[in-house]
């Protein structure tokens, strides 16, 4: 168990550094950093000067060394705009995206699997029907406009809860949290529902399949022939074996959750590392760009891990599987 | 006399179809004494398995019981709410199926399956509970049961999961067991093994075993009485000795012609012609008449009842007619 872990861990890191050059190779091939930082009526003597205090004149290894080196220890130089360091602007934007997504992926499992459930077990009930029509919705609206539909009524016309920002927050440490205060809660539900429902309708649809699937099988025809109860069969024994998939999907679901937030960010101005990245953008502020990069990466990578490690805690036979390599 | 643990009267299961109603079972009647094993023989789609799933009440949509009654010890079973119907599987029905493969969910400790089950059916405690556990474990023959109790079921053989399976179905003292196939996934060898096992365990406790099975073998080894089922009705039952050795019904003969013996003279062995007809498609009259030898007008026109002839029964106007020439 701890080699797999650790092997898999070794090939987080390979892909890391895969990573890491394209990340790099967005400095190289973007166009000059230099004529982005000075003025244009700089001499060739001052570009000289920055490219050389920046090291932008060493060799391509040694930079790009440098640059995994810094990276490691979470440092992506300085932001072309904001002339800050990227890892701060980095540390005050991630909070909101986090709290942000896990709220949006903790509605969607919940939800996803509360819903996907029921149309399992009540395959011909009319909620059922509904269920299955609102994540044909859900799956087939784009996310920006669910958001601009729920401002329209929520924000515009009812007045409920506010269109933009994420209200007062609250600091812990260098974390601001926004979970503290009401005004954080209200900002925090449109967000939320618009990020996750899409992640909602996919569990629920891949629950309710999965559960329709494992009903069928021959443990759980014997389970009923057992005499077991109808909640411990359902409950029990066939949710448990639709859970492997469900894990894979919204741990590769969450990275996305996490990179895809950049439009639920950009409709609700929500002040997180989305919003960053497309101030970034329109601004060829590649370090930021860079870092981001790097960071959705490692957040992906890090989930794959525990996806695999979480198998096995779930599923009995991936146990003898991963202690036997193949 | 008591009455025998399992009376099936006029048994009738239909399935709803696209295409119209599909009797699967048709007035199938029998008994099965206490300590008794009854075999059910024929053919793919005679009917046997659906027989079994309508006595412990798993006939799922689109299909259902349509006619006749079941009576465990007595007692009508066929028409219980579903709630006291579950609490008749497994307490006093147990069931052991095909394939020991997939019977048991792999996500669970075998050990932990079958305390379940037993917690289910009984007021026995955790502690209690697992050491019955084990006590089944010991008597279906999983050497080290108190090791093997937390075993999960990838980690045990084909032979020693459909063994887990008999502990499982064992759990409560059923009075009935139904065994479907229990041994058509296994190797020969196992298989040996399996079937004295249930034979043993139907003798020490006293239960009433239903087997079905396609294997002749296994049936003349085991049984006590045999059903010959043929398009979703009985054509024969009997002793089975006497269902041997003397077959009465021409499609129960067709069978037993078709058993290689090993004192192997270089016969050729005997081949029913034809197939059994679809459900769909049943001809009128006897369902066996369009492969029938012996077949008469009388066959094509007229359902055959089952009819005494000493220790068997026998669906067939051939026998009708005998008496009545004898008379």
């Amino acid at each position: 168990m701890l080699a797999f872990t650790l092997r898999r861990a070794i090939q987080a890191i390979g892909v890391m550094i895969a990573v890491g050059i394209i990340a790099f190779a967005m400095f190289r091939f973007a166009g000059d950093p230099v004529s982005q930082l000075v003025p244009i009526d700089a001499s060739a003597a001052e570009r000289a000067q920055i490219r050389q205090s920046l090291g932008l004149d060493d060799p391509f290894i040694v930079q790009f060394g440098r640059y995994l080196f810094d990276a490691a220890q979470f440092k992506f130089g300085v932001s072309y705009q904001f002339r800050q360091p990227v890892s701060d602007l980095l540390k005050e934007r991630m909070p909101a995206t986090l709290e942000l997504a896990v709220c949006a992926t903790i509605l969607a499992l919940v939800f996803g699997i509360l819903m996907g459930v029921f149309s399992a077990l009540r395959r011909d009930s009319l909620l059922a029907k509904l269920f299955q029509m609102v994540s044909l919705i859900g799956i087939s609206l784009p996310t920006f406009l669910i958001g601009i539909l729920l401002i329209y009524l929520f924000s515009v016309t009812l007045g409920w809860l506010p269109s933009f920002g994420r209200g007062d927050v609250v600091k812990l440490g260098w974390w601001s949290s926004g979970l503290f205060t009401l005004s954080g809660w209200k900002a925090l539900i449109m967000p939320s529902i618009t990020l996750g429902l899409f992640q909602m309708t996919l569990i629920m649809r891949l629950v309710r399949a999965e559960m329709l699937e494992v009903l069928r099988t021959d443990y759980i025809r014997f389970a009923r022939a057992r005499g077991l109860t109808t909640r411990a069969i359902h409950f029990g024994h066939a949710l448990r074996n639709t859970l492997v998939p469900v894990i894979t999907v919204v741990g590769l679901q969450f990275g996305s959750v996490i990179a895809f937030s950049i439009i639920t960010e950009q409709v609700f101005q929500w002040p997180g590392m989305g919003l960053l990245f497309v101030q970034a953008v329109q601004n060829v502020d590649i370090p930021i760009m860079a870092a981001y990069l790097m960071m959705v990466s490692l957040i992906f990578v890090t989930i794959n891990l525990v996806v695999d490690i979480l198998y096995t805690v779930v599923d009995p036979r991936l146990r003898a599987t991963i202690s036997r390599p193949a | 006399m008591t009455a025998p643990v399992l009376s099936v009267r006029n048994l009738q299961v239909e399935f709803e179809t696209r295409r119209g109603t599909l009797r699967a079972i048709d007035g199938v009647s029998y008994d099965i004494a206490k300590g008794e094993v009854l075999g059910v023989v024929g053919e793919s789609g005679a009917g046997k398995s659906v027989t079994g799933l309508a006595v412990i009440g798993l006939i799922d949509r689109p299909g259902r019981i349509s006619g006749g009654e079941i009576l465990l010890s007595g007692l009508r079973i066929d028409n219980l709410p579903p709630e006291e119907m579950r609490k008749v599987r497994g307490k006093r029905i147990g069931m052991i199926f095909q394939d020991p493969l997939t019977s048991l969910n792999p996500l669970y400790r075998v050990g932990d399956q079958i305390i379940e089950t037993i917690k289910t059916h009984t007021s026995l405690t955790d502690q209690q509970a697992r050491k019955r556990a084990i006590d089944l474990l010991a008597e279906v023959g999983i050497p080290a049961p108190e090791k093997r109790i937390d075993g999960y079921p990838h980690e045990f053989s084909g032979g020693m999961r459909q063994r887990v399976v008999i502990a499982l179905a064992l759990c409560a003292e059923p009075e009935l067991i139904i065994a479907d196939e229990p041994t058509t996934a296994l190797d020969v060898s196992v298989q040996a093994q399996i079937i004295s096992l249930i034979k043993r365990l139907g003798r020490d406790h006293g239960t009433a075993v239903m087997l079905v099975t396609h294997d002749m073998g296994v049936i003349a080894e085991t049984c006590d009485r045999v059903a010959v089922m043929y398009a979703g009705r009985v054509a024969e039952i009997g002793p089975v000795q006497e269902v041997i050795k003397n077959p009465l019904h021409p499609y129960a003969k067709g069978l037993m012609g078709a058993i290689p013996t090993l004192a192997g003279e270089d016969k050729r062995l005997v081949q029913i012609p034809g197939a059994m007809p679809r459900l769909s498609a049943i001809p009128a009259g006897c369902s066996f008449n369009p492969r029938c030898g012996s077949a008469f007008d009388r066959c094509r026109v007229d359902r055959p009842d089952p009819l005494q002839r000493g220790t068997q029964a026998v669906a067939c106007h051939l026998y009708d007619r005998a008496t009545e020439t004898a008379a």
